[in-house]
């Protein structure tokens, strides 16, 4: 984010416009394509750039009337499944964890009855919490929005705390002093200055958010991204399969930039301090 | 509970002790210092003395170890308004705009806008910060946020000012200008006003009193009268008499900034 901020020299300036992110990405197709073409893999086993180009097109735009292939004109459908889930489990997860995280972060007493317990369960991993959770939820919605709920929530309730603990000590004395209250503190201060850490933790969750929603659709639903995915493996349709990802990570990074941009409307000030 | 007679800030017999590796270091030793309802007081001593620390106790930041710090005759239990303090670092709200810097205490008190628009707009004025209130705190300089760090008080109709040697990190020419704005500002109104710094010349251009403190552990070793005619300037400062005050000042401090400075070397 700093290098953003930070005033470019004319020449940087101009340096920056040329798309040099775009070399690497070109250099792997280009590489994919030859080692398919010149059978350096297994035949039918890896598809080739253009099948997999191919057959997202017919994914996404295809006629699902014509044709009874679930991998014609259901791409949106999935999409939609899957990005629902991940903000409704993200939704969740920051309405949780983000005041959670202030009152940890605030109160003594909260962090010592709270924390353990976090500290105790962040270690497991989402993959480990399936059978749990399908046990419990069974094979709906509800089991998905566990697992994404839970693996934003670590993130954002972690770094909300470190955020509220690094509130300057000077700005809470100002506070008191000029007569605010428990409530006005925490709202106009506290949480004020935690946001840039809060935005930190959001970031992070959206993609864990994305990493459990592909992992719930595999195991613990029937539809979604996830879903297709591992369906499409079974068939042998690994076109699909490289779709499917490169549709998930276009995805996450929408998501993530979609959180940044919010983040740089919400700290305006902070662009500035960066410049002084 | 509310005396008579007596200054509206009254330390008697503070001390003051910090718990330091496992030790108790003893910051403050005895103080007992009364400002009166209009009085500019200033503290003068060298760095590491604890002077901080009785800004601190009497703003309600930090509780004596033993002895009574008293505001208006009763004992100081919390940070109020009434009792507003000016840090060394402005320690502004860095997201808000200098406007919403200057009003958060009124509207955290929830005062509606109507009723202090046309004060908060004189107040800018009055502290030239005209032109500057949907500035950022980080778009202003050193003198201009400390502007901020008064107006945000003063807006709140303190009785007592406590600054924490608040022009202590501005530059010369800065620093001259803020002391004439303050003493311009404290004249209008002249709320009792406890002055940290470690500057000689401006504990003596700006109070009617100036209490010099020993070396750690911290104790008052005299209090002077500042008996120069108000309203006062930067002019004051080359008179006979600013002078010879100046020197009693600095026969009485050396010795103790020579101690303070053996002292913590190992």
């Amino acid at each position: 984010m700093a290098e953003v901020l930070r005033p470019l020299s004319e020449r940087a300036a101009g340096a920056r416009r040329v798309p040099w992110f775009i070399i690497l990405p070109l250099a792997f197709l280009g590489l994919w394509t030859v080692a398919v073409d010149m059978r350096w893999v297994t035949e039918g086993i890896i598809p080739s750039p253009m099948q997999v180009a191919r057959s997202w097109y017919r994914w996404v735009f295809g006629a699902p009337t014509r044709s009874l292939s679930p991998y014609s004109g259901t791409w949106l459908a999935n999409v939609l499944y899957s990005t629902r889930r991940v903000y409704e489990g993200f939704g969740i997860a920051a309405a949780v964890g983000i005041p959670l995280g202030l009152f940890i972060g605030w109160s003594r007493f909260v962090a010592r009855l709270v924390d353990p317990s976090i500290q105790l369960l962040r270690p497991i991993p989402i993959t480990a919490w399936l059978p749990f959770s399908i046990a419990v939820f069974g094979i709906y919605d509800a089991s998905a929005l566990f697992l994404i709920g839970l693996g934003a929530f670590y993130p954002i309730v972690v770094n909300t705390t470190h955020g509220v603990r690094d509130t300057n000590l000077l700005l809470l004395r100002a506070a008191r002093m000029l007569g605010a209250g428990h409530a006005t503190i925490l709202t106009k201060v506290v949480f004020r200055s935690a946001l840039p850490a809060i935005f930190t933790g959001l970031r992070l969750g959206i993609g864990i958010a994305w990493t459990a929603v592909i992992v719930a659709e595999m195991i613990a639903v029937k539809s979604g991204l996830g879903y297709v995915l591992w369906d499409a493996y079974y068939v042998g349709r690994m076109d699909i399969c490289v779709a499917t990802m490169f549709s998930v990570g276009l995805l996450g990074l929408a998501s993530d930039r979609a959180i940044l941009l919010a983040s740089r409307l919400c700290l305006r000030w902070r662009a500035l301090e960066a410049h002084a | 509970m509310t005396r008579e007679t007596g200054g509206v800030i009254e330390l008697l017999d503070v001390f003051k002790e910090f718990a330091k590796d496992g030790r108790r270091v003893e910051a403050l030793q005895g103080i007992t210092l009364s400002i009166e309802r209009h009085e500019f007081a200033a503290v003068l001593g060298p760095s590491g003395c604890g002077k901080s620390t009785l800004l601190n106790m009497v703003a309600g930041f930090e509780a004596p170890t033993r002895g009574r710090v008293l505001f208006g005759g009763a004992p100081v239990l919390a940070p109020e308004p009434r009792r507003a303090v000016v840090f060394q670092e402005p320690a502004l709200f860095p997201w808000y705009t200098v406007l919403d810097n200057i009003t958060f205490g009124l509207r955290a008190r929830g005062v509606p806008a109507a009723e202090y628009r046309a004060t908060v707009d004189r107040l800018i004025d009055q502290m030239g910060l005209r032109g500057f209130e949907s500035h950022y705190p980080a778009e202003l300089s050193g003198g201009m946020k400390q502007r901020v760090g008064i107006a945000r008080v003063l807006v709140m109709e303190p009785d007592a000012l406590l600054m924490d040697e608040p022009f202590g990190s501005l530059d010369a020419q800065t620093r001259s200008l803020m002391q004439e704005l303050l003493l311009s500002v404290w004249e209008r109104r002249q709320q009792a006003v406890l002055f940290i710094t470690h500057d000689i010349e401006e504990a003596l251009l700006l109070a009617d009193t100036v209490a010099i403190m020993t070396a750690r552990p911290g104790r008052i070793k005299k209090r002077l009268i500042v008996d120069l005619p108000r309203p006062r300037s930067l002019e004051v400062t080359t008179s006979p008499a600013f002078n010879a005050l100046k020197r009693e000042v600095l026969a009485l401090i050396r010795d103790e900034s020579v101690k303070a400075a053996t002292e913590r070397a190992p």
